[in-house]
Order: structure tokens, then sequence, then C-alpha cells
């Protein structure tokens, strides 16, 4: 048996237990195209997640408790359900009701898996619409307002094809109806992606990618406290150093998150996918990508410096996480979502953190503008033209970002909105007084950037 | 793979290895500290020969600890393995 050092010991028991280390999720992505040979669409699904997920839930707790590590959520992500709807809609109304029924399929089976987000209720439209995409898109207010579990996204650019402002223009209306249907709690599970890649296990932006083995067993980490707590006890480091340490730090993490995926993978006798290296803040005290960049040395998140601060954590993330997992998936970056992370959340009520602060900073956290709340009377061309700047930053960057954000109706700038559990509160941002209206309803593609061509 | 925590007074490392001795849980390796009255034990444990499973060792272990005063935690070597060896 190896021989530990006292203090090696310590330091993991430290982690798991006062710095909030867990692993955020268990995702097992299933290919759902057979449900097509079934003539009840909804049934066929129902069986494919049954068969393939069934154990899921009960897996999960056995290596959790096998391991002694939370796992805080278990989850299932589909095949794109709009390619499941183009198998089997002739227009887009029909394809829309055939979604709808998917949805409540998969909300149902999920509840008796006790599985706890099913994502895949997904569209691919970076350079144009099929029947199945319009269909799906048009019903996701609906979905999401009729199911608790399903998660949706929609991917509205990419490098190779640029952004698909049409798109973007839609999902502004998409994410506003759905916000008026559920009280703002239903866009909490849509995201708008560009770049959106496989084998991501946080929702809203899982699905099962084509090029993925089916089933897949893929899983998030958490750990900010854990970063946090690193970068508190190294108060005069050089920079470099610091990066150092962190990256260290960072690798503990993944290792922890490759090291459930493989149990659980091996237990269901299926492949084991990849972990995402991101960071994941949830709500609680001391579990914060905020409190990471004030213990690095800025203020308040969103002070001159942020960008930086947040650009270092990344690339630290990202490094120590690539040495301790040779299968990386998914966004791997840091998260830095408003209401889901306490310390953001403050940043906002201070004053220091605006959605152009936000925006600034998802160019350099691999993850995107997340859980941000607007007001209730934000234009539906302005939620468009934010998500059309994250879109951009994507295509410009190469970079796979997501937008997730939520209108509250009635609320206004200031006011303080609830989601519950891991989804948080936060303030509700300005989103300033003027409009880039003429912009949006313009319409069509913007061509892919340069780097399109440097791919051949 | 046990840790103890909690506030430093006689018995406890009595308390938690005679439970460990009567699940027939082999103790391969214990470390302990006290300082400056706070009292951390490590231990690790082998369970191969043991007459229990690693939860209701686990279920025991807490419940003993809570009625000595202390916090017991109870994780896989695999967990240390994966984290502190490259």
């Amino acid at each position: 048996m190896t021989k530990y050092d006292a203090s090696e010991l310590a330091e993991i028991i430290e982690m798991l237990s006062f710095q909030h280390l867990d692993v955020r999720a268990v995702t097992m992505g299933i290919n759902i195209m057979g449900a097509v040979r079934r003539e009840d669409l909804g049934e066929g699904v129902r069986g494919i997640v049954e068969r393939r997920a069934g154990n899921l839930s009960e897996v999960v707790k056995e290596v959790s408790s096998k391991l002694g590590v939370r796992i805080v959520t278990k989850r299932v992500a589909v095949t794109p359900v709009s390619s499941l709807l183009d198998a089997r809609a002739e227009d887009p109304e029909g394809a829309g009701e055939l979604g709808l029924s998917v949805a409540k399929a998969l909300d149902s089976v999920a509840r008796d898996l006790d599985i706890d987000y099913v994502g895949g209720y997904a569209a691919f439209v970076e350079s144009g619409y099929s029947v199945g995409d319009r269909g799906l898109i048009t019903s996701i207010p609906e979905a999401l307002a009729s199911t608790e579990r399903i998660a949706a996204m929609v991917n509205a650019a990419s490098t190779l094809s640029g952004i698909n402002m049409d798109a973007v223009r839609e999902m502004g209306g998409i994410i506003k109806r759905t916000a008026e249907m559920t009280g703002g709690g239903g866009c909490t599970r849509l995201g708008v992606f560009v770049n959106a890649p496989e084998g991501t296990p946080f929702v809203p932006g899982a699905y099962h990618g084509r090029g993925e083995e089916d089933p897949v067993i893929n899983v998030a980490v958490s750990g900010p406290g854990v970063i946090e707590s690193v970068v508190r006890s190294m108060e005069e480091a050089d920079l470099r150093t610091l990066h150092d340490a962190m990256k260290r730090a960072a690798f503990k993490v993944t290792r922890l998150g490759e090291l459930v995926g493989r149990e659980v993978a091996k237990r269901l006798g299926v492949r084991f996918g990849s972990v995402d290296l991101s960071l994941a803040p949830s709500p609680a005290v001391g579990d914060s990508v905020a409190d990471v960049l004030r213990a690095m040395g800025v203020e308040e998140p969103g002070a001159p410096g942020s960008v930086l601060a947040l650009a270092i954590l990344t690339d630290a993330v990202k490094k120590g996480g690539a040495m301790a997992t040779s299968s990386v998936g998914g966004l791997s970056g840091a998260f830095i979502p408003v209401s889901e992370d306490l310390g953001m959340a403050e940043a906002v009520r201070r004053g220091a953190l605006s959605l152009s602060s936000l925006e600034a900073m998802a160019a350099v956290c691999s993850t995107g503008l997340d859980m941000v709340v607007l007001p209730g009377d934000v234009g539906e061309d302005t939620v468009a033209a934010i998500i059309g700047d994250v879109m951009a930053l994507g295509v410009v960057l190469d970079k796979s970002l997501g937008v997730r954000l939520i209108p509250v109706p009635g609320a206004r700038e200031g006011d303080e909105v609830d989601f519950g559990g891991l989804l948080g509160r936060a303030p509700v941002m300005s989103v300033g007084r003027y409009s880039s209206r003429d912009l949006v309803m313009r319409g069509g593609v913007v061509p892919p950037a340069v780097s399109r061509l440097l791919k051949g | 793979m046990v840790t103890v925590v909690g506030a430093d007074k006689p018995g406890i490392v009595a308390a938690i290895s005679s439970e460990l001795a009567e699940m027939r849980a082999n103790i391969v390796d214990i470390s302990m500290t006290v300082l400056r009255g706070f009292f951390s034990m490590i231990m690790v444990v082998d369970i191969s020969e043991a007459v229990t499973d690693l939860q209701e060792l686990r279920r025991r272990l807490e419940d003993r600890g809570r009625e000595v005063g202390v916090r017991v935690m109870v994780l896989h070597e695999d967990v240390f393995r994966y984290m502190q060896k490259v």
C-alpha cells in the first residue's frame, strides 16, 4: 500500500470537508436516434433512456459512497432532439408538437430514474435551419414551461460557419417568451452557444454528439474553494509562482473527476468519455470564482485587472487539468455565472460588475456569459444583441462559449431574484439605455472570420 | 482511509480502534497528532477481511465518533492515490 505523508492526507480531507470540493455532475451521453423506429417517438425515447441509464443514479450513489466523495447531480445528455424531429416531421408545426412530446417523455423518464437534468433539447443552426430545427426552437418556451428537468440549447454560431443572426434574433424572442411563461425560471435551463463542444457534462450545454461513443460517461468537477484557499495561502507570491500553485491545485481537482468518471463507467460497463475541467462555483460561501479573483488581488470582480486575473486562472486550470487527465472535454474553462456564484452576485450589488465587464471576462474564461439576470422589460433585440456579442467573441477567438440570460418578468434593475438551490440568487443587472435594434434587425449570416480560412 | 478530528480527550483512539477491531478491519498505518488541544488522526485500514462493507463501516465509525465528540471521515484510498500521486 502506498505511503502517504500526513500533510498530503490532511490536504485532501480539507478540500473535501471545508473547501466544497465535489463532483458537480456525472452525465451519461445517450444516442436516442433509435427511437425513430418506434411509432410513438416519446415511448421510443423513454425506452432507450431506461435501458441505458436505468441504474445510473444507483451506480453514482454507490461510487459516491465507496469513495467518500459528494457527487452533486446525475444527468443525461441526448442526441440533439432536432435531428430526431427531422427524421419524422413534415413541417415545423409538426416538428414542434413532436418535440414537445419528446420533451415530456424525457422529463418523465428523468423523474422516474432520479436523473436531475436531461440536456439535448437542442438544435444546431449556425448556418441555417432544418424543419426539425425550426419546430424545436419554436417549441422551446413551452417545452421548458411544461417540464422540470429538460435543458435546451441552440448553437447559433461557429468558427466554420459564422454567426446566424436570424437565429440569434429569434433566440432573443424565445428567451423572452420562456421567461414570460415560467417567471424567468425556465431560462435557467436554456443556453445559446457558439462552437458548442461535444461531451459537455454541464447543462444547458450538454448534448450527445455525433462523434461520441454510445453511451458514454462525462464528468464535471467543481473546486473554486480549493483554488481560493491555495491563492490565499500565497499572499506574497509573484504571478508565475501563483499560477504554478493554482495549476497544481487544479491538477488535484481534475484527478478527482477522472477517478469518479472511470469508476462510474467501469461499474456501468460503458466507455469513460471525458472530464470537463471547468471550475464551477455554487452559491455556497467559499465556492466562488469571484472569491478566487479577490484572493488574487482584484478588489472586486469587474475592477480593471479582472480580465487579467481570470485569464491567469483559466490558463492555470487548463494546464493543471490537462496534466491530470488525457480525456479533456466540454468547455474546460472557469465559469463566471452571476447568480450561481455568491461572490459574483455580491460584486453586482456593490456596483463593481457590469454586463460589459462580464462580456470582457467572457473572452478569457472559455465558458461565456452565464446566469445573468436582466430586467423584465428588456427588449428582444437587446437580448439578441447581448447574445450576438458573445457569438462574435466565440467566432473571432475560435472558442466555445455559451450565453444564459434570464429576463425576469416584472423585475427591475437592482431587484433581487432567487432561483433556489444551486441556481442561487442575484440582483437584476442593467442593460444600459441604448439599443442596437437596427443592427440586430438586419438579420442574415455574419461570415466566419479569417481564422476559418486557416482551417482549409 | 479513516480520518478523525476533534477536541483532544482520553479514549478517542480506543473508541475508534475498538470499533474497527469489532468489524475485523485491520489498521495498516496510523499517524496521530495533537496540536494545541486539537486532535487529528489518520488511519489506513484494510477491510478485505472485514465482516462489514464500507458503508456499514463508515456509518458505525461516524456514530462512534459522535459519541466521543470527534468527526470521522472515511474515504477510499483511491481518492488520495489519484489526487496526490502523478
